[in-house]
Formats: C-alpha cells, structure tokens, sequence
C-alpha cells in the first residue's frame, strides 16, 4: 500500500511541477502578481510528494519488501538497518529518486528561506527549477522507476555488495548529490537572469548563499569518497583520476570559480557575462556527469550497469537543459549592461586569474575524461588516460593558481601593486624558502618535488594569516582593539580566511602523501614482527569470525615505537557468501601527521599471510583540510549580508557597510 | 614531529620506492630491491584490464597478477623498463598504458590544456585592452557641450 | 558609469553552444559504442610462438605448429567461467559442421575441473592445451573466453571478445573462414 502511495505520489509531483514550469513564468512576463505568486506553494506541494516516494522507498527497504523489484535486487534481510536505508541510494532508480529528492528539496529551501528575492525572480527561478523537475521525473518514471513491482514476490533479496556497507559510504551519495544538484539553483538563477535580461550586484548575492551551500556540500562529498576509499578498499589510493570521480571534481572546479567571480559582479558590477556562463556550466558539468555515470559511455568501477535506452534520454535531457540555456545565453547575454573597468594587476585582475585556471584546470579534466571516448568514435582507436597525464597537466595549472591565492586577497579593488602586495608578504616569501630548505637539507635534491609542494603549502598558509593580520591590525594596534576588530569581521573574511587556509593543508597533505610514502610487504606468520618507518607491528595471531552475513580472517595485532605500544591493529578480510564478494578492512592507525596503515592478504596456504605495511605522511592533512574549506564556506554562508532586506539588523548593518567600505 | 617526517624522508629515499603497490603479493616481489623497484614504477604504468582503473601494482585481478610476474620475470632477464613497456603493448594496445603515447592522435589530448590557456589568455588580454580602448573613445559635440555645462565653463543657465 | 562603447560581436556567444553540440555529437556516437571490448594490436600479425603441454595426459599438446597450413579458431575457456559454459554449445555445433578446426586453450584452470567439465559438456577441440596464463599473455587475452581466426600463414585475422552465439558464427565466423580459405 505505501508502495503505491510513493509511485502514486511521483505522479503527483510531475503534475504539480509541470504546474509549476509554466505558471509563474507567465505570471512574471506578465506582471500578474497572482500567477506569480503559484511559485512557492507549488514548490512546497512538490518537494512533499517527492519527499513521500522518497520515504516509501526507504520504508520498503526497511521492513525489507522484496515486492519491488528495487528492493529485492538491491537488498536483503540480514544486511543491518542502516544499510538497508541507505542501500536505497546504492543503486541507479534509487538514486535517481535521491537526486530529485535534493532537487526538490532545493526547490522548498528557495520558496521558504528567499523571501528576500523579488517575487518576479524567485517565480522564474522555482520555474525553471521545476523544468528541470519535469525532466527528471519523467526520466524516473518512464524508465527508473524504483517502485516497479516483482511477482511472485522474492523470497529473499539479492543484497548489497559488500564494499558498500560502510558508514562512511552510506553518506556521500547524498552529500554529493546536495553538492551536484544545489548547484542547480545558481543554473536557475542565471536563466532568470537571462529571461529578465538583467544583472544586478544585487543578483550576484542572492546567488551567493546556494552556491556556497551547494559548493560546502560536494567539497565535504568528494572528500567523503576520497577518504572512504583510502580507508575501505585497501588499495591506498584516495584520488584515481577515475571517469565518475572527475564527473563530481569539475562542477566543484567551476563552482569555485563560480564563487569568485560572483564576487566581482557583487563589488564592481563587471565580469556578469562571464558569471552567468559560470552559473550554466556548473549545473551541466552535474548533467554530464550524471550522464556519464549512468549511460554507459565510460568504464568505472563507479558505474552503475548501463542502459543504452536511459543513456538516450539522458542525454535528451542534458541537451534540453544546457543547450536550452546556452542558445538561451547565446540571444540575452549580449544585451547584459557590463560596468566596472580594471588593472589587470587588481583584485578583480587576480579573480580573475582565479578563473582563467580553474576553468583551465576543469577543461583538462574534461578532455582527460573524454578524449578515450572521443577518439575511439571518430577514429575508432582506443586509448586510455590515467593518472599520469593529469599529472602531468593538471598540476601545472593548480600550482600558478595557488601561487596567485595569496597575492589576490592582497591586492586592491580596480588598480593595484604588485610589488607593494608582494612586499606584504614578506612572512609568506620567507616560510616558503623556509619549508623548501628545510625539506632538501633533510632529502635530498631527490625530493625536489616535494620541497615545491610544501614550499606552497607554506607560502599559502603564511599568506592568509599575513592577510588576516593586516585585516585585524595585529602588531599595529593594541590587543584589545585587534579582538575587536577581529569580532566585528564579515564572516565571510573569516570564511575566505579559513577556505585558503584549508587549500594550504590539501596541499601539504597530497605533497607527503605522494612524496614519501613507505611500503613493506611481506609473508606473515603469527608471532612474528615487522618493520615499517620506525614502527614495529607485531602479529599476535588470526581470528576466524562469523558475522550477520559474511566470514571474517582477522587478524591482532600490536603497534609500537621505540618499545612504547601505541595501538591495537585489527586487519581483516571478510567474505560475503550471500553475495559472492568481499571486502577489505584496513588497520589504521593515525597522529593526524600519519598513517600507519595495514592490509592483510590472503593465506599463502602454508600457514602464513600476505602483510602490506604503508606508512603515509601526511595524508590526513588532505580530509582535514578539505573539510576547513568546508568549514570556511559554512562560516561564508552565515555571514549577515546574505540576509539582504532585514531591516531589523538596521544598526549592525550599518556597522558592517564602515568595514566593507574600508576593505 | 619535524623528526619524523625527516627520518620518513630519509628512510624513503633509500628505499627508493615512493608510490606505494598496494596489491603486489610477497611471493611476487623480486629479491634484489633495485629491480623490484624498477618492477613497480613500470606496473604503475600498466592498467589492470581487468578492473580497468587501477594499475597492475594495485589491483587484486588474476590478470593483474599475472602481469606483475610477467614484468618482474622480464626485468628480472634484463630488459629496460621501456622494453618491457613494449612487450605488453604490442600485445594488449595503447589501452594498457595509463599515460596515453604522444602521437598524433593524442595530439590533441596532450596539446589541449596549454592551447586552452592561451585561447583563455588571450580572450582576457582582449578584455583588458577593450577596456582601455573603451575608456579612451572620445566624446560627441554633444557630450562635450554636456561636459562643459557640469564643469561650469560656459555661460549661466 | 563607464561602459564598453564598442558594441559586443555576437558570434562569440555562439560558441559555448556550439561547443556543446559537439560534445552532445560525441556522446551520442559513444552510446552505440561497447567500451568493454578492447581491440586486438595483433590483429594481421603472426601468432605468437608458443607451446601448451596437453590437457589430457597423454595425448599431443597444442603449438604454434598446429596454426599452420589451414585456418584455425582458438578458443581460450575454463571450467570457472560461466559465459563459457552458455558458449559451449555454439562451439559443439560449429564443429559438427567440420567446416573449420577448433583448438581450445584452457585458461588458468585445474586440470581435473577442466576434463570433467570437458565430459560434461561435449568436446569440440581438435587439440586443447593448458595454460597457466602465460600463454594467454602472449595472445593478448584479458578474460575468457575470447576466440580467435588464424589463418592459413598463421596471421591472427580476426579476435571475438566474449562468448560466441550463434548469430556470430553465421554473420561473422563463417563468411571470414570462407574467405580466408580461398
């Protein structure tokens, strides 16, 4: 019954999004307040009827219904409740529904939370949101449909695989999702700004808060699948470079530059063409991506098992929305009024530097991407690109990018010096040699690449405190008007502050990670003791374990330094009958400065186990800084000014014009 | 802390090895640790077939197995990294490197990012120097009567 | 305010369309397109030099010897693989046709497994040698099963990725040793 009641409710919410598409665009051509005004309660009506399929999905795979075809393909009755909710997301019509969950739920969060936004633009933006709706349930429902039923019944289901019922994994499908598909939003907007013909400072920041949440929550997504990746398969990596890991990384890229250059457009009313491009791109890279995951196109391990008739309609939909809106941006943009004149060496100069790289940066994660598929349909040869080419071009693009991320903030509106904003950045000049000596006294000129990487994760992370101290007046001015000033900072600097700062651990993290790496691998047997960067592992013994629905070889074990134990390791190796896989757990012992990290493999048959001891610098640093980027885009997106049109906050906005004025 | 990381350094660089195998076998790996070294940089080079997105050094595949020992045993005889790189891609194609061949069919792939700096370069350098034309474009007759008017040269309204 | 005085050109906006266009032409072509198969560089080169031990004691292994004088199909198979199994019947047929001679290569398997599943199913192999995946490096085989055309100088002609159904056989297999026979 509440299956029918979710499938039925799908229905529901195409009707009303159809509704939706079309109503409040006529009501704002029109100026007709009362058309108009169908935008919000339609956005409402639509996310409760999405949000009620949504949940009967997940109610059927809680009580296990193997009824549906989904569930009973998807899951089984002994998996632990929490991955049979989140097994929901695991498959390709589940996750689609997810996807038009956020979508919807984007949708409701604009109706509610915009109230700021003149009721013509907000109509146009929840209308255009609902095409895209439109699109996508009907998608779902003419060719995904997770409510489809399977009878007789399945006694039993299929189940989940394995590597997948992780707690970490169970989260960064909808993490990237409120990443991929927020961005939707910032694409609404620019399409409502192409229909209106207009863009306003004013546009750039209602813009700002969805595009920063959107961006908070795929930074947070990607390093989610990064990490869970290092610390699952048991194959070290955390980056591959992998078709559906680049679908999610160049929407991040270009929403990145998104934020900058929205910031010109706020202050100084110029890049608008080029900011509302942005807009579009970033929501169809989401679009590529999602095509490129599902279609077919692409081997992945992340591939969900393709469909030539979905690949098409995908495809139909990605040409509908982006090329509807690039034809849409082809008529309108030229008729934008562009303001604002500067330097090349300015703050709008730097941004958009910013901006010429990461685009850069994004295109070369593209053509990586596509070029095996390109070139095997038009000259039907096949090669493949992995990670060594994007490392060979990728980071020659990001390490300039990161270079500039310092002397930007520096630098003033319109017209600036350079050799003033260098001469400020005295203490970053200084802790870059620093690090670079430091780091070829100690190894060598071997390590020349890693001296360069730390050299710029120290320049950065020198940099944005040399900025925020100027900002403050540190050293300029007594302690207590320094706190004061340090109180009374728009978040949003804090927030910069803390992004930048955050990009300078990445980096630092993927330096050590790549630069000095130590393996051991060796046949164990228990009792022996093993070696690795001064640390020794003892192997007390192996454990035969039985769980809900797998067998377990795990292994004890004991890590200790300099004769002091520091840690039990527990290694293991798990095989699921049920559904003829299994999964890898790695030992990991971590100081946030390392990881100590341990695989076993299997048994050699004579009593003995193959044993993979990693030591990894510094990679820690790569999950911690990404999420202090994230943190800063939270702190971002509380900062006051977004709540344009309160007037009740009169005083303190006051206060906060005085120091934007003075910035 | 700074000691640790000095002494990590240190120990890599005599290892030698700084990208870690994460599926090379213990029964696998060569005794002499020069030539398993050389072995793993050219396996890191090679995708597994199998899995299709990992290298041979970190796949778990049969295939991938296979290949590594493939590899080990011909370093092992004596050929050069690059000989050994041969022999498998004159048997499996281009597909099985993971840094595509510079050829001119991959012109285009290793070209493209440095081409699409300079277009980009070059549609900013434009926008700059548009700017400055922009600002320097003179005025009408009209304009100019306007301007006098604001700057109170000509006669009293 | 200062503004741009010289009008905007509209061609420029025209190329982020046209651009994708182009991608959308790609993708399009790409969804016809089955990017498991790899093809083959050995395709019209020599077959490798090789020699299998037997799969059945006693009787003769199966060399680069076999391959020449005539043309030949080489199919790689094991008792593990399941495409195999649904394959097995295609392959009995054709050799029932005695139109061309079929030489199995047994992939990475154990020999009593591979013999009972030999009985089981029905013997199409003129010759069958076992390999411990060695051999299969040397073709180029990356799963199973895969089935090569030798031809008469014994050229590799021709590689079939996957199991063979019955439609392959008679569009593709047939007509090429047809012709390779001439």
């Amino acid at each position: 019954m509440i299956d029918e009641v979710g499938h039925f409710a799908l229905v529901l919410a195409l009707c009303v999004a159809a509704l939706q598409a079309v109503v409040p665009l006529i009501g704002a051509a029109r100026g007709d307040a009362a058309l108009t005004a169908w935008a919000r309660p339609a956005a409402l009506a639509q996310f409760i009827f999405v949000a009620t399929a949504f949940f009967a999905l997940m109610h059927a795979y809680a009580v296990s219904d193997f009824s549906l075809v989904n569930v009973a393909a998807n899951s089984n009755s002994v998996k632990p409740l929490l991955y049979k909710l989140t097994g929901v997301w695991s498959n390709h019509e589940g996750s689609m529904l997810l996807w038009v969950f956020i979508l919807a739920l984007f949708g409701a969060a604009v109706a509610v939370f915009g109230r700021n936004l003149p009721p013509s633009l907000r109509a146009r933006v929840l209308a255009v949101q609902a095409m895209i709706g439109v699109g996508f349930l009907l998608f779902i429902l003419f060719t995904s449909n997770p409510f489809l039923r399977l009878y007789p019944a399945a006694a039993e289901g299929a189940g989940l695989n394995p590597i997948l019922q992780d707690r970490g994994l169970a989260f960064h499908p909808p993490m990237l999702y409120l990443g991929y598909v927020g961005f939707s939003i910032a694409f609404c907007f620019a399409i409502a700004a192409l229909i209106e013909g207009r863009v306003d400072p004013a546009w750039a920041r209602w813009v700002r808060p969805w595009t920063l949440a959107a961006w908070c929550a795929l930074t947070m997504g990607i390093a989610a699948g990064s990490w869970w990746s290092y610390y699952t398969l048991g194959w070290g990596g955390w980056w591959y470079w992998d078709p559906v890991e680049n679908a999610s990384f160049m929407p991040w890229l270009i929403g990145t530059a998104l934020l900058h250059s929205a910031i010109v457009v706020e202050k100084r009313e110029a890049l608008k063409t080029w900011t509302i491009l942005l807009a579009i791109l970033t929501f169809s890279l989401s679009l590529i991506g999602t095509f490129l995951v599902r279609s077919g196109v692409l081997t992945s391990v992340h591939a969900f098992a393709s469909d030539p008739r979905r690949g098409v309609f995908i495809l139909l939909l990605l040409s509908v929305y982006t090329g509807g809106a690039l034809l849409l941006f082809a008529w309108r943009a030229p008729q934008l009024q562009s303001g604002g004149l500067f330097a090349p060496i300015s703050r709008e100069g730097g941004l958009l530097l910013n901006n010429l790289l990461l685009t850069t940066a994004a295109a070369t994660v593209l053509l990586g991407t596509l070029y095996p598929l390109f070139l095997d349909v038009v000259a039907h040869q096949r090669v493949s690109v992995g990670p060594p080419f994007y490392t060979m071009t990728f980071v020659p693009i990001m390490v300039p990018l990161v270079v500039a991320m310092a002397v930007g903030p520096m630098l003033p509106w319109k017209r600036g010096d350079l050799a003033a904003a260098l001469g400020r950045l005295k203490l970053a000049f200084a802790v870059a040699a620093g690090a670079a000596l430091v780091t070829l006294a100690a190894m060598g000129v071997r390590s020349l690449g890693a001296a360069c990487g730390l050299a710029l994760a120290g320049w950065m992370l020198a940099a944005t405190a040399s900025e925020l101290a100027e900002r403050v007046r540190l050293f300029a001015e007594p302690l207590p008007a320094v706190l004061r000033r340090a109180l009374r900072l728009p978040r949003a600097a804090w927030g910069m502050t803390l992004a930048h700062a955050g990009m300078a651990v990445v980096v630092a993290g993927i330096t050590g990670s790549t630069a000095w790496s130590e393996q051991n691998i060796v046949d164990a047997r228990p009792g022996q003791s093993f070696e690795i960067a001064g640390y020794s592992v003892a192997f007390d013994r192996v454990n035969e374990l039985k769980g809900p629905d797998y067998t377990e070889t795990r292994a004890d074990m004991r890590l200790s330094r300099g004769g002091r134990e520091l840690a039990d390791l527990h290694p293991y190796k798990r095989f699921y009958p049920g559904e003829d896989g299994s999964a890898t757990g790695v030992a990991i012992r971590t100081n946030l400065l390392a990881d100590v990290y341990v695989v076993i493999g299997d048994p050699d048959g004579k009593g003995g186990y193959a044993l993979r001891l990693y030591y990894n610098p510094l990679v820690p640093w790569i999950w911690l800084g990404a999420a202090i980027m994230a943190l800063g885009g939270l702190v971002s997106l509380t900062d006051r000014r977004h709540r344009v049109g309160a007037p009740a906050r009169r005083a303190r906005a006051v206060a906060a014009a005085r120091i934007q004025a003075a910035e | 802390m700074i000691r640790l990381l000095l002494a990590a350094g240190a120990l890599a660089a005599i290892i030698g090895a700084t990208e870690p195998a994460y599926a090379v076998r213990p029964d696998e790996m060569l005794a002499d640790p020069a030539l398993e070294a050389r072995a793993e940089q050219v396996g890191h080079g090679l995708r597994c077939l199998v899995c299709r997105n990992q290298s041979i050094e970190d796949s778990e595949a049969d295939l991938a197995h296979d290949l590594r020992l493939l590899v080990r045993r011909r370093i092992a005889a004596g050929d050069s990294n690059a000989e050994v790189v041969a022999y498998l891609r004159s048997r499996y194609g281009d597909y099985v490197l993971l840094r595509p061949p510079f050829e001119i069919s991959t012109a285009l792939l290793w070209g493209g990012p440095a081409l699409i700096l300079l277009l980009g370069g070059a549609a900013v350098a434009r926008l700059y120097r548009r700017g400055g034309e922009a600002q320097t474009a003179p005025l009408s007759p009209d304009e100019r009567r306007r301007l006098a008017t604001v700057l109170g040269d000509g006669d009293a309204p | 305010m200062i503004g741009f005085a010289t009008p905007r050109r509209g061609w420029i906006f025209l190329l982020p369309v046209g651009l994708f266009a182009a991608l959308v032409a790609g993708f399009y072509g790409g969804l016809g397109l089955d990017t498991m198969v790899l093809p083959s560089p050995l395709i019209d080169k020599p077959a490798p030099h090789f020699t299998l031990p037997p799969l059945y004691e006693g009787r003769q292994g199966f060399s680069t010897a076999d391959l020449s004088g005539h043309v030949s199909l080489v199919n790689t198979f094991a008792s593990w693989c399941a495409p195999c199994r649904a394959e097995h019947p295609v392959l009995n047929a054709l050799a029932g046709t005695k139109r061309v001679p079929i030489y199995g290569i047994d992939y990475k398997d154990k020999p009593p497994a591979a013999q009972a599943w030999i009985a089981e199913l029905g013997d199409p192999y003129t010759k069958i040698g076992a390999d411990d995946g060695r051999i299969g490096i040397e073709w180029g085989v990356y799963g199973v099963p895969e089935t090569f055309i030798v031809d008469r100088q014994g050229r590799i002609r021709y590689k079939h990725v996957g199991p063979l159904t019955e439609a392959d056989v008679n569009a593709t297999i047939l007509p090429l040793v047809a012709r390779l026979d001439k």
